[in-house]
C-alpha cells in the first residue's frame, strides 16, 4: 500500500498581460464601447487616409507650375508654391543675392540657442559666446561692416526676425522679469505698487495693444528730431511685455523657496542683495526653468503679431509673397501649411525640451 | 548680579540703517519714475505741438463716418465714435463669451479623452492638442478664414440643409424668429425660471443635508426654466413669425445671419483655447490623488460616476485658476479679428486711429476695455472659485 505521489493537475497559466495583443485587448477592445469606438475610428481611417495621402504627397505638384497646379486642384496639393517662393516667404523681402547672410546668421542663432538647452554649457563663457553671436547675427543682417553692403531694417523678414524678435525679447526680458518679481515681494510699498500695477496692467491688455502703443505712440515720445527704428520700437514692445509674464513665473519660483532659506541667510549677516544673489535666485531659477521655456515658446508665436504693426516677419512676409501674385495667390492654403509647420516645429521640438528638462531639474525630489 | 538690560533699539539718522535705506530706496525709485513719466508726457506733448496734432476725447461725439458690417446694436455711419466703439465692444464680447462656453466644452472633452480607455482616443486627443498649440493663433485664424471663405461655395449656390440653413462664403444663414414683444416676456419668464430653478436646487440640498436621498436637480430645473420662457411666450400673445432665409440667384437673403468672419474668429479661438484648457483639465485629473479612484472604484461606483462624483470635484479646485488664464487670454487673442477684418473694438479703434489720427486716445481706450473685461473675468472666477475651494474647520 504504498501511496504514489500523483499531482494534482497544473493550473493554467494565468493571461497575458503584457505584449502585443494583451496591449491591444486592453486598450483598444476594452469593452463594448471602446470596441465601437474603435472599429469606427479604423473605418474612418481607411477611408480619410488614402484621400489625406494623396491630397498630401501622391497627387501633390511638386514642380512651381500653375497649369499643373490648377489642374490638381481638390485632389492634390499645390507645393510647387513653396517651391517657387520660399525664400520669399523665409527671407522676406531682403536683397535676393545677399540671402546667405540672414541664412547663416539664422544658423548661427539657432545653433547658440540649442547649445544653451545643453545643461553642460551653463556656465560662465556662455554669456561671451552669446554676445559673440548676437554681434555676428546683427553684422551679417545689417551689414555695412567689412564690405557687406548694407541692409536697413526695413528689408529685414522672415524666418531670421521671428528668431530674432523672440530670442531677443526673453534676453532683455529676463533681467527685467527678475527685478520686477524681486519688487513685488519687496517691502518697500512704493516700489512693490509699482511693479504690481506695471505686472498687472500689461498682463490685462492684448499684446496687439502693446505693439499698436509701440507703432503710434513711441514716436510721440521720443523728443523732437529723434526718431527710432521701428523694428527697436517693436522689440521695446515685445520685452516689456513678456517681462510681466516673467515676472510672474519668477515671482513662483521665489514663493516656493522655503522662508527658512532667507532666514538662513539673515542670520549669517548677508545684506539683501548677498541674499538673493546667492542663496534664494539660484534655487528659484532652478525651478522656473520650465516656466520660461513655456514663455519662450508663447513669445515666439506671439511675434507672428508684429505683421499686424508691418514688420515681415514669417506670416507677414508669407503674405507678402503671395498677395501680389495672381497665379500663385490661390495656393495660399498650402503656403499657410508651410509656415504652420516650421512653427510647429520649432515650438514642438521647445516643449519636448521643456518637459525633458523639468524632469531633470526634478531628479532630485522624485524617486 | 543684575542681568544687563538690553540696549533699548537705536534710532539714528544713517545710511546703515535699513529703514532709512529703505525710504531712501523709494524715494529715488519714485523720482526715476516720475522723471520718466514726466519725460515721456513731455515729449508727447511738445511732439503733437509741433505736428498739430489734436488731443482730447471730444472726437468720440463727432460722427464716425465708416460702416460696420456686424452690429448688435443699432448703428449706422452717421453716428458719433463713442456708438462705433460700443458696437465694438459688443462684438469682442460676443465672441468672447460664446468662445468661452463652446472652448470650456470642447477642451474638457478632449482633458477627459486622456485618460480613455482607448488608445485611439487618447492618442487622438493628444495629437490635437500638440497640434493646436504649436501653431500661432494668428496663423490659424488666417487659415480658417481662408477656408471659410475660399472652399466654400459662392452665395448663389450655397450648400443647404433641408432648404432651412445655408451655408456658402457669405456664411451662414438660419431661419430667426421675428422680435415681438412676446420674445421679451419669453425672457422674463426665462430669468424667473432661473430664480426658480436656484430655489428648487437649494431646497433640494436642504432635503439631501437631512435625510441623505438625492432628489434628482438638472432635469426639473431645466424644466422650470424652459416652463416658465413657454408661459412668458404664451402671455405675450405666442408670437410665431419667423424669417426664412431664401436662396436667391447671387445671395442668400433674409433669415438671421453669422458672418465668415464671425466664424473664423469663433472657430481659431475656440479650437486654440481647447487644447490649452484642456492641458489645464488633464493636470488637474492628475492631481487627484491615486487613493481617491482607488477608494471610488472599491465603492463600487461605475466609471462615468467615479469621474462625475470623486475626480472632477476635487480637480476643478485645481483647475479653476488655470482655467481663469485661459479664458482671459481667449478674450485677449479675440483682438487679433482685426487681421481677418472681424470688426472688434480693436478694429474699430485702429480705423479711428487712421481717421482722426488720435493714436494716443484710441490706444487707451482699447486697453480700458480690456483692462475692465479681464478684471472682471478674474474677480469673478476668484468668486467661484472660493466658493468651490476646501471648506476647512
Amino acid at each position: 500500500m504504498a501511496d504514489t505521489f500523483t499531482p494534482i493537475a497544473p493550473r493554467s497559466a494565468p493571461i497575458k498581460t503584457e505584449g502585443f495583443v494583451p496591449w491591444v485587448r486592453a486598450n483598444l477592445f476594452g469593452d463594448v464601447r471602446s470596441s465601437v469606438v474603435t472599429v469606427v475610428m479604423i473605418g474612418l481611417l481607411v477611408y480619410w487616409l488614402p484621400v489625406l495621402m494623396n491630397w498630401l504627397f501622391f497627387k501633390a505638384v511638386f514642380a512651381p507650375n500653375t497649369d499643373a497646379c490648377q489642374a490638381a486642384r481638390g485632389v492634390g496639393a499645390c507645393w510647387g508654391v513653396i517651391t517657387e517662393k520660399y525664400r520669399l516667404i523665409i527671407f522676406g523681402r531682403y536683397p535676393f543675392g545677399e540671402q546667405w547672410r540672414p541664412e547663416l546668421a539664422t544658423i548661427a542663432l539657432v545653433g547658440l540657442l540649442v547649445a544653451s538647452c545643453v545643461r553642460a554649457f551653463w556656465k560662465p563663457w556662455l554669456l561671451l559666446l552669446w554676445a559673440a553671436v548676437l554681434a555676428l547675427f546683427f553684422t551679417l543682417m545689417g551689414g555695412g561692416i567689412l564690405g557687406l553692403e548694407p541692409v536697413p531694417t526695413d528689408r529685414w523678414g522672415g524666418l531670421p526676425l521671428t528668431i530674432m524678435l523672440a530670442t531677443l525679447s526673453i534676453v532683455f526680458a529676463f533681467p527685467i522679469s527678475v527685478l520686477v518679481a524681486l519688487g513685488r515681494r519687496s517691502k518697500l510699498p512704493a516700489i512693490k505698487t509699482f511693479c504690481v500695477i506695471y505686472v498687472e496692467l500689461i498682463r490685462g491688455v492684448p499684446l496687439i495693444s502693446v505693439l499698436f502703443m509701440a507703432s503710434f505712440m513711441f514716436p510721440l515720445f521720443m523728443p523732437p528730431g529723434i526718431s527710432i527704428d521701428v523694428l527697436v520700437r517693436v522689440l521695446v514692445g515685445i520685452t516689456l511685455f513678456a517681462a510681466a509674464y516673467m515676472a510672474e513665473i519668477v515671482r513662483g519660483g521665489l514663493q516656493a523657496i522655503p522662508k527658512g532659506q532667507q532666514e538662513a541667510a539673515d542670520t549669517l549677516g548677508l545684506s539683501y542683495w548677498q541674499a538673493q544673489r546667492k542663496i534664494i535666485l539660484p534655487q528659484a531659477l532652478a525651478l522656473v526653468v520650465p516656466g520660461i521655456m513655456n514663455n519662450f515658446i508663447s513669445i515666439f508665436k506671439d511675434t507672428s503679431l508684429v505683421t499686424i504693426v508691418s514688420l515681415y516677419e514669417l506670416t507677414g512676409a508669407m503674405g507678402l509673397a503671395l498677395n501680389s501674385d495672381a497665379d500663385w495667390r490661390p495656393f495660399k492654403i498650402e503656403a499657410y501649411l508651410f509656415i504652420a509647420a516650421i512653427y510647429f516645429a520649432f515650438c514642438f521640438a521647445m516643449s519636448r525640451y521643456s518637459l525633458w528638462i523639468e524632469k531633470r531639474l526634478n531628479r532630485s525630489t522624485t524617486r | 548680579m543684575n542681568p544687563r538690560q538690553p540696549p533699548p533699539p537705536r534710532r539714528e539718522w544713517s545710511l546703515r540703517s535699513r529703514a532709512v535705506r529703505g525710504v531712501l530706496y523709494q524715494v529715488i525709485a519714485l523720482g526715476v519714475i516720475g522723471f520718466v513719466i514726466w519725460f515721456l508726457a513731455h515729449n508727447t506733448m511738445e511732439n503733437m505741438r509741433v505736428r498739430g496734432i489734436q488731443s482730447g476725447f471730444d472726437f468720440l461725439t463727432g460722427p464716425a463716418g465708416f460702416d460696420i458690417g456686424e452690429r448688435l446694436i443699432p448703428y449706422e455711419s452717421i453716428d458719433p465714435y463713442w456708438k462705433a466703439f460700443l458696437v465694438g465692444v459688443a462684438n469682442t464680447l460676443r465672441v468672447a463669451i460664446i468662445g468661452i462656453v463652446l472652448t470650456t466644452l470642447l477642451g474638457t472633452a478632449l482633458g477627459i479623452g486622456r485618460f480613455s480607455h482607448n488608445a485611439i482616443v487618447r492618442g487622438l486627443c493628444y495629437g490635437y492638442v500638440e497640434l493646436f498649440r504649436n501653431v500661432p493663433i494668428l496663423l490659424q485664424l488666417l487659415m480658417w478664414y481662408l477656408l471659410l471663405t475660399e472652399a466654400l461655395p459662392d452665395p448663389g449656390s450655397p450648400l443647404t440643409l433641408g432648404g432651412l440653413v445655408f451655408l456658402s462664403k457669405g456664411g451662414i444663414s438660419f431661419p430667426a424668429p421675428e422680435w415681438a414683444a412676446g420674445h421679451a416676456w419669453a425672457v422674463l419668464g426665462a430669468l424667473a425660471g432661473v430664480c426658480a430653478a436656484w430655489f428648487y436646487g437649494r431646497r433640494a440640498k436642504v432635503r439631501f443635508d437631512a435625510t441623505g436621498d438625492a432628489p434628482h436637480k438638472l432635469l426639473p430645473q431645466l424644466g422650470l426654466v424652459l416652463g416658465f420662457a413657454v408661459v412668458g411666450w404664451a402671455v405675450g400673445g405666442a408670437p410665431n413669425e419667423w424669417r426664412m432665409p431664401t436662396s436667391g440667384e447671387v445671395a442668400v437673403t433674409g433669415g438671421g445671419e453669422v458672418t465668415p468672419e464671425f466664424m473664423a474668429v469663433l472657430l481659431g479661438l475656440t479650437l486654440y483655447t481647447a487644447a490649452f484648457v484642456a492641458e489645464v483639465v488633464r493636470a488637474g485629473i492628475q492631481s487627484v490623488p491615486l487613493g481617491q479612484v482607488e477608494a471610488a472604484r472599491a465603492l463600487g461606483l461605475p466609471r462615468g460616476n467615479q469621474m462625475k462624483l470623486v475626480i472632477l470635484p476635487q480637480a476643478l479646485r485645481v483647475i479653476i485658476p488655470p482655467m481663469t488664464n485661459q479664458y482671459l487670454n481667449l478674450t485677449k487673442n479675440s483682438s487679433l479679428a482685426v487681421a481677418i477684418g472681424y470688426p472688434d473694438v480693436v478694429s474699430i479703434a485702429n480705423t479711428a486711429i487712421n481717421q482722426t489720427g488720435r493714436a494716443v486716445e484710441c490706444i487707451t481706450i482699447i486697453m480700458a476695455v480690456y483692462l475692465t473685461t479681464s478684471l472682471a473675468t478674474s474677480g469673478f472666477m476668484n468668486w467661484y472659485n472660493k466658493r468651490s475651494a476646501i471648506k476647512e474647520r
